[in-house]
């Protein structure tokens, strides 16, 4: 074989080897993804045995823990809605009511069970609480 | 003070626009005294925003809450130290720190850089300029880091809890100096491009800024990785979090590029895949940046409800844009002088390394995108795991291990039968001694884990060999003692070795990821004193609660510091601050653990939770001493063979407890906080007599150390690889020399 068309044999086996492994990470990617939902989402879309990643924010005097069993409710962002959540694991510290969190969670019976450790909480160094300032001036 | 910041900035904006003018009206017509007039501009910029800083950094030093930025991160309880890294802890603190950073390193790359390819570094400092003026606009237009509130706040927010860690002084410099360094390449690669001159040149002469900015960002990404395990309370060091992808990324092409270039410059192939490269590595640090200050992906650490998000959105189409249009406009300019003439060849080894990093760039990019991409593509936001990023990280990773041995020992152009049996028999056997030794030992389960000890033993055995042959050749031809060579070896070869010394550290980090995901025992429970749980090989005892009470004002003299005081010393147990991690917390609250094994004494831990005062009235009197955010102090016991890692979780929401914060709030002013911390004092001393259950959080990892490790051995390495070796310093000494030589003779004949 000339080396030109061995480079171009060697160029479309390369493509394709390339073509086949993204296939297969797209493919994978929506199948393995869990949609990301609201509470107000959640409520009316959640089918048993699926997991969601459930975003908002934790409802104030919900939190309560039950041995090992932290209970809480994630309300829409701009309130309203709100799912009761059972959740187990490892609980970041910046966690409390008010703030931000997203967890994946499933649904079995009526309730909303969280997935072990998927509990994160937008970190504060970021997050914007009402400023000083702000509440100087409001 | 505000005024002379703004002033700055209003002024930098200026020299960003002329420097632009001067620098392009100069490479245009010729004309090499504007161009030298905009390399100073970048200069002058450097000056100006270091004024800037100066004065954000002093209003934050002197609690000027006038300064809504300083209002709103900091408090005259936040303790000095961490006042001083406050200032990039806030949106607008962290513009200005990445400009002020760019500023200075791109001042430092046209310095060096005087003199040389003139062409090129003109459009470059138009580049490195139009990024300072768009960072400035957005601190000028969007985020004014010297916007203040009259009448100032008597008090500020203060440093959020989780900051309060010494490596959060350095990591964001760190990692900011990463970045803005990855815009010099870009910047002087599309000068290259721009200016039609893609010869080798402009590759050496930002061969060592893309070094320092792979370096930096490193050293920021384990930084990070070391805080979210000491201090975030959940025992990982890496979550895959679209943040931490954002600086792994242009690290990840960052390390393909400082292989690929060693071809061109061998070899003169691979340009046009070195240049993208570069500015493939210049886009990601802009999108890295662009995806914490935009708010768009749901991050652990993403800046919320930000509008910064379209002005990055512009940038980086701009950049996608002029990149992909110079690439393919001069891609005649940068046809390859040679094939590659075997698959059996170095050239092959690092094509194929580069290959694998840009595959694992490309996963972790639509990973951490895939919930924009989702939604575009089916109108519903959908995000992956960690679980996904592994199944496609861990085997790329195997493989990237394995050709880090295979490249240093396999024969440019064409490796013979005869040189692959030299340079592998050595590796492949420690490999394999690896393999029985681990099986022997009764490692059967995790083939991923198994296979990247294997791999790391191939690395060892090739690396080592190449030390031991350079060594024995310098011993037989200078008769050297071996360690004198060894010291000889590296010193003449810096870059060589230091590469070297880099792999090991890498490998090293590897085989600490990979025992301590695969090996690692965790216990998550609650416990009462006296009760004990078994965690792998060891029992941890919680053998009593701790407690201390940190006053965070000056209350020697008043009534309610010296109630506070007697109240302490009629309550054994309690102790009067300051707190144990110096943080400022109002009071922490945390246990002692024995840890055995097999009834042996290991060590003993205290881990605790801080709890910190907050400026929220309605919490009341009492509850705002200990309303903030409470944070864990995490307790370990580090081995270089395993971390036993401990995090306590007290309740203080037992009826008990709280009817103490609910008495003092009823009955106490919030006005007087000496009062208020009685109250604590209180809940404290309640707390020592009958503790509750505490829920602990235990983790007994093998071999975490050996990241930390790792990385210092890549620090290591990557500093003996960036310094300038004997012969050039030497030259460039001689060079001086000669000059003042020069000169003085020119001074005295005119003399004479």
């Amino acid at each position: 074989m000339n080396p030109a068309r061995k480079r171009t044999v060697r160029l479309v086996v390369a493509l394709s080897v390339a073509v086949v492994l993204a296939s297969a990470l797209i493919y994978t990617s929506f199948s393995a993804a869990s949609p990301a939902l609201s509470p107000s989402q959640l409520l009316r879309q959640a089918q048993p045995g699926r997991s969601y990643l459930l975003t908002g924010t934790v409802l104030a005097h919900s939190v309560a823990r039950d041995g090992a069993v932290l209970n809480f409710s994630v309300a829409d962002r701009a309130g309203g809605a709100a799912v009761g959540v059972a959740y187990t694991g490892t609980v970041p510290d910046p966690f409390r009511e008010g703030r931000e969190v997203i967890v994946t969670v499933e649904k079995q019976g009526g309730q909303y069970i969280g997935e072990r450790n998927s509990l994160i909480t937008k970190c504060p160094s970021k997050y914007k609480e009402t400023p000083a300032s702000e509440k100087q001036s409001s | 003070m505000a005024a002379l910041g703004r002033v700055c900035l209003l002024l930098a904006l200026v020299v960003c626009a002329y420097g632009i003018g001067a620098s392009i009206y100069g490479v245009r017509t010729g004309r090499v005294e504007w161009s030298e007039s905009g390399r100073r501009a970048v200069y002058a910029l450097a000056g100006i925003l270091t004024v800037a800083f100066a004065v954000l950094e002093v209003a934050f030093l002197r609690n000027d809450f006038a300064f809504n930025t300083v209002a709103d991160t900091s408090s005259r309880t936040t303790p000095t130290f961490y006042k001083a890294a406050a200032v990039w802890a806030s949106q607008e603190g962290s513009l200005l720190l990445w400009a002020w950073l760019m500023s200075l390193w791109s001042s430092l790359a046209l310095f060096l850089t005087r003199g040389r390819i003139r062409d090129v570094a003109a459009y470059a400092t138009a580049i490195i300029l139009g990024f300072g003026g768009f960072f400035i606009s957005l601190m000028v237009f969007y985020a004014q880091p010297f916007a203040i509130t009259n009448p100032a706040p008597p008090e500020g927010v203060g440093l959020d809890p989780l900051l309060r860690f010494p490596t959060m002084m350095i990591h964001p410099p760190m990692l900011y100096s990463g970045y803005t360094l990855c815009t010099i390449p870009l910047a002087f690669g599309m000068g290259a491009l721009l200016a039609r001159r893609v010869d080798a040149e402009w590759i050496r002469v930002i061969r060592k800024f893309a070094f320092a900015a792979w370096f930096f960002l490193g050293i920021g990404v384990l930084l990070g990785a070391r805080w979210s395990y000491s201090e975030l309370g959940w025992g990982g060091y890496w979550g895959w979090d679209a943040v931490e992808n954002a600086a792994l990324l242009p690290w990840l092409t960052g390390t393909a590029f400082l292989h690929s270039l060693m071809i061109q410059e061998k070899r003169g192939m691979l340009k046009v895949w070195n240049v993208s490269l570069v500015l493939a590595t210049g886009t990601l640090a802009i999108m890295g940046t662009f995806l914490v200050r935009s708010g768009i992906l749901d991050s652990i650490h993403a800046f919320g409800g930000q509008t910064l998000g379209v002005p990055f959105v512009v940038l980086i189409a701009v950049l996608i844009a002029g990149s992909i249009y110079l690439v393919v406009t001069r891609r005649e300019m940068l046809r390859t002088e040679h094939r590659i003439d075997s698959l059996i060849s170095r050239e092959a080894a690092f094509l194929a390394n580069n290959l694998v990093l840009v595959g694992l760039v490309f996963v972790i990019l639509w990973g951490t995108y895939f919930p924009l991409i989702s939604e575009a593509l089916t109108g519903q936001e959908s995000a992956v795991g960690p679980p996904w990023f592994d199944r496609y990280t861990v085997p790329l990773a195997l493989i990237l291990v394995l050709l880090s041995g295979i490249g240093p020992a396999i024969a440019w152009r064409r490796a013979s039968i005869a040189n692959a049996r030299r340079n592998f028999v050595t590796p492949v056997a420690v490999a394999l001694l690896t393999l029985c030794a681990l099986l022997i030992g009764g490692v059967h389960q995790k083939p991923f884990a198994i296979a990247m000890f294997c791999c790391a033993g191939f690395v060892f055995g090739s690396i080592g060999q190449e030390f031991f042959r350079g060594v024995r050749a310098r011993r037989a031809m200078a008769h050297e003692a071996a360690p004198v060579a060894l010291v000889a070896l590296v010193r003449r070869n810096r870059r060589r070795y230091g590469g070297y010394i880099v792999h090991i550290g890498i490998v090293v980090l590897f085989v600490g990821v990979a025992a301590s995901s695969s090996f690692q025992h965790e216990s998550e429970l609650g416990l009462s004193p006296g009760q004990s749980s078994r965690v792998g090989a060891y029992t941890i005892r919680y053998v009593r609660a701790t407690a201390s009470v940190s006053p965070d004002y000056d209350s020697a003299n008043t009534q309610g510091g010296r109630e506070l005081s007697a109240i302490m010393r009629s309550q054994p147990g309690v102790t009067l601050g300051p707190d144990t991690a110096h943080t400022g917390a109002t009071l922490s609250l945390g246990a002692v653990l024995d840890v055995t094994k097999h009834g042996r004494h290991v060590a003993t831990l205290y881990p605790s939770e801080g709890f910190y005062s907050s400026e929220e009235p309605t919490q009341g009197s009492v509850g705002h001493l200990i309303g903030g955010q409470p944070v864990s102090h995490v307790a370990l016991d580090s081995g270089v063979t395993r971390d036993v890692w401990t995090a306590i979780a007290p309740n203080i929401e037992t009826p008990r407890l709280k009817r103490i914060v609910t008495l003092g709030d009823k009955t106490l002013p919030y006005s007087n906080p000496a009062e208020g911390m009685v109250a604590i004092a209180a809940l404290a001393s309640a707390y020592m007599r009958n503790p509750p259950q505490a829920q602990f959080h235990l983790i007994v990892s093998p071999l975490v150390m050996w990241i930390w490790l790792g990385g210092m051995i890549v620090v290591g390495g990557g500093l003996i690889a960036i310094w300038p070796a004997p012969s050039a310093v030497r030259r460039r000494l001689s060079v001086r020399s000669r000059a003042r030589a020069g000169a003085g003779a020119e001074q005295g004949l005119a003399r004479a």
